[in-house]
């Protein structure tokens, strides 16, 4: 790691968001006191993370990135061992399985084999593990990657009720709209150092342009398209007077009626189209995508 | 956003009491496996006695057995075959459990979230193989009273020589099996390892019939001294070498255990 530094607060959700190897797991790693950092300081709970890493660990909660699950116990044992770990009495271990399974809906399959779990399922029992000993920040490690859609927004939202409750989360994601939907603050890694750093709409604002396309030619003819979007761009540059995103929709209508009403939702029909006829226009790409960066974030539930 | 987490950490317990958890989840764990483990416990040592210790010792018996200590070859074989059923359950407890805590069911990685160091996770696992262990090793001594081949007041040291014996393979194999990647040089363990050592360890005949460089390098073998102990014990007449013979299996289990926690630590801190 290169030296990143941050301070986390009480009740906070707080993220690190970047690739694949830019130092996220790394990080959660040290937070975890499973790996001893190599310089600088790092306090956690008020805690030396070598010499008080056990009583630091039994105020953590940790989501790994890979289920670490005992596949061949059911869904109760799995939070009966855990609960064990933590010096547990068995009643209380049982009353909080109910809360928890309860919480993130598997009351169900208490007594099946995680085996026959699905992996939507297998990570809300992880969550449910993590949360036996009641922790005081909750870690986790891209807590919903390999996860279809509705599984995600599945865990998003027990998440989201457990940042209500005060729970501290420190989550990592490959995710922008993950990252915008759980945490208050973020950074941004990459090749293991902070990139940025602020809250999600701070970070939209500063470094998101309005609206992102993303086009994709046939291969083979990519060169030539390349060239005349080039132009169409050099067009826009001229035309000063019309705001970014206009221009960029004539852009878009040159390249195959693309602005006039796509998935991003439709536009009003202005902007300087590029008239019929002129050769740019026949440039189509394969597929395109809008992404429209500044929008008023999603309403919270 | 108030107050920077700064909340009071509570004291850790003991070694010992941390242990104790982790020996626990093995406990819930072996809820689910014990039926099976009642063949290789019950059922092998017993079918061992029988064909060796009965049939073949019924030929042996009628050429004599003084060079056996004059007893009847069963009661010469039993302490043997309880000497092997320690050192297998030892072994394969310390083998593929501690390769799978960490590649495939992942108990060490997962306990290592918790409050549990590795020193912990670790001592807590040889608790339990020191149990299966005291398990297997139980069921063959009530076996053994059961079929009259005990013959002395000095078997009420056999099970905690049958412990020793296990933990004395239990803690080098285990040092050994944190380090593979994969399973593959198991078979070599059994293979090149136990098989022979049970065959050759004066198990089914006395050190006396080999060569004197062949004994030599028998005495080395940890089931060879592990044998000699159980049989002095069943027949009654442990001679002062026995304590020499128990510090060779301390001494090997004490740096299993030594070696194994160190690696242990090195692959679950990282």
């Amino acid at each position: 790691m290169n030296g990143i530094d941050f301070d986390l607060y009480q009740g906070e959700a707080f993220g690190f968001l970047g690739p694949n190897g830019a130092g996220k797991s790394s990080t959660m790693r040290m937070l975890g006191c499973v790996s001893p950092p190599t310089q600088g300081d790092l306090t956690i709970l008020g805690g030396d993370p070598v010499r008080d890493g056990a009583a630091i660990r039994a105020r953590l909660g940790v989501v790994p990135q890979e289920d670490t699950l005992d596949n061949e116990l059911t869904v109760r044992e799995n939070l009966l061992v855990y609960g064990r770990y933590f010096g547990l009495k068995r009643k209380l271990i049982a009353e909080r399985t109910d809360q928890l399974l309860d919480f993130v809906q598997l009351t169900e399959r208490a007594d099946d084999q995680v085996d026959q779990l699905s992996g939507g399922m297998k990570r809300r029992l992880t969550i449910a593990r993590s949360l036996i000993n009641d922790p005081d920040i909750l870690i986790l490690d891209e807590p919903t990657t390999g996860l279809d859609p509705r599984a995600r927004h599945v865990v998003w939202d027990r998440l989201f009720r457990l940042k209500q409750r005060g729970v501290t989360l420190i989550l990592t994601t490959h995710y922008m709209d993950e990252a915008e939907q759980l945490c208050d603050r973020l950074v941004v890694m990459d090749h293991a150092a902070i990139v940025a750093e602020g809250t999600p709409r701070e970070l939209i604002a500063r470094y998101s342009t309005p609206e992102v396309i993303e086009l994709r030619f046939t291969p083979g003819e990519q060169e030539e398209a390349f060239k005349k979007i080039k132009s169409l761009l050099e067009e826009r540059s001229r035309a000063s007077s019309a705001p970014d995103t206009m221009a960029d929709l004539a852009i878009g209508r040159a390249l195959g009626g693309y602005g006039g009403g796509g998935a991003g939702g439709a536009g009003p029909p202005c902007g300087k189209a590029v008239p019929p006829g002129d050769s740019r226009a026949d440039c189509r790409p394969h597929t395109s995508l809008r992404d429209r960066r500044g929008r008023a974030p999603h309403p919270r539930p | 956003m108030t107050s920077a987490l700064a909340l009071a950490l509570a004291p850790v317990p003991g070694t010992w009491n941390l242990s104790v958890r982790a020996f626990r989840c093995w406990l819930v764990t072996y809820r689910r496996t014990w039926r099976s483990s009642i063949w290789s416990s019950v059922f092998g040592p017993l079918f061992y006695l029988g064909s060796m210790g009965y049939g073949l010792g019924s030929l042996v018996d009628k050429n004599g057995t003084a060079a056996l200590g004059g007893v009847p070859y069963v009661v010469f074989v039993a302490p043997a075959v309880l000497a092997t059923q320690s050192m297998t359950t030892g072994m394969n407890n310390a083998a593929f459990p501690v390769f799978g805590a960490i590649h495939w069911n992942r108990i060490y990685i997962a306990a290592r979230a918790t409050m549990l160091r590795p020193a912990d996770i670790y001592r807590g696992h040889l608790l339990f193989i020191a149990l299966r262990i005291a398990m297997n090793s139980a069921c063959f001594v009530v076996i053994m009273a059961a079929f009259g081949l005990i013959k002395s007041v000095w078997a009420v040291a056999l099970l905690p020589a049958a412990v020793l014996l296990g933990i004395a393979f239990a803690t080098p194999v285990a040092a050994w099996s944190v380090t593979l990647k994969t399973m593959t040089p198991m078979n070599y363990l059994f293979r090149f390892g136990s098989v022979p050592m049970f065959l050759f360890s004066g198990t089914f005949y006395p050190l006396s019939v080999y060569p004197h460089v062949i004994a030599d390098v028998v005495e080395w073998s940890p089931l060879y001294q592990g044998v000699v102990i159980l049989r002095d014990l069943v027949l009654g007449a442990p001679s002062p070498d026995l304590v020499w013979r128990a510090a060779y299996l301390i001494l090997l289990g004490v740096a299993g255990l030594a070696l194994a926690g160190r690696r242990i630590a090195g692959l679950l801190l990282v």
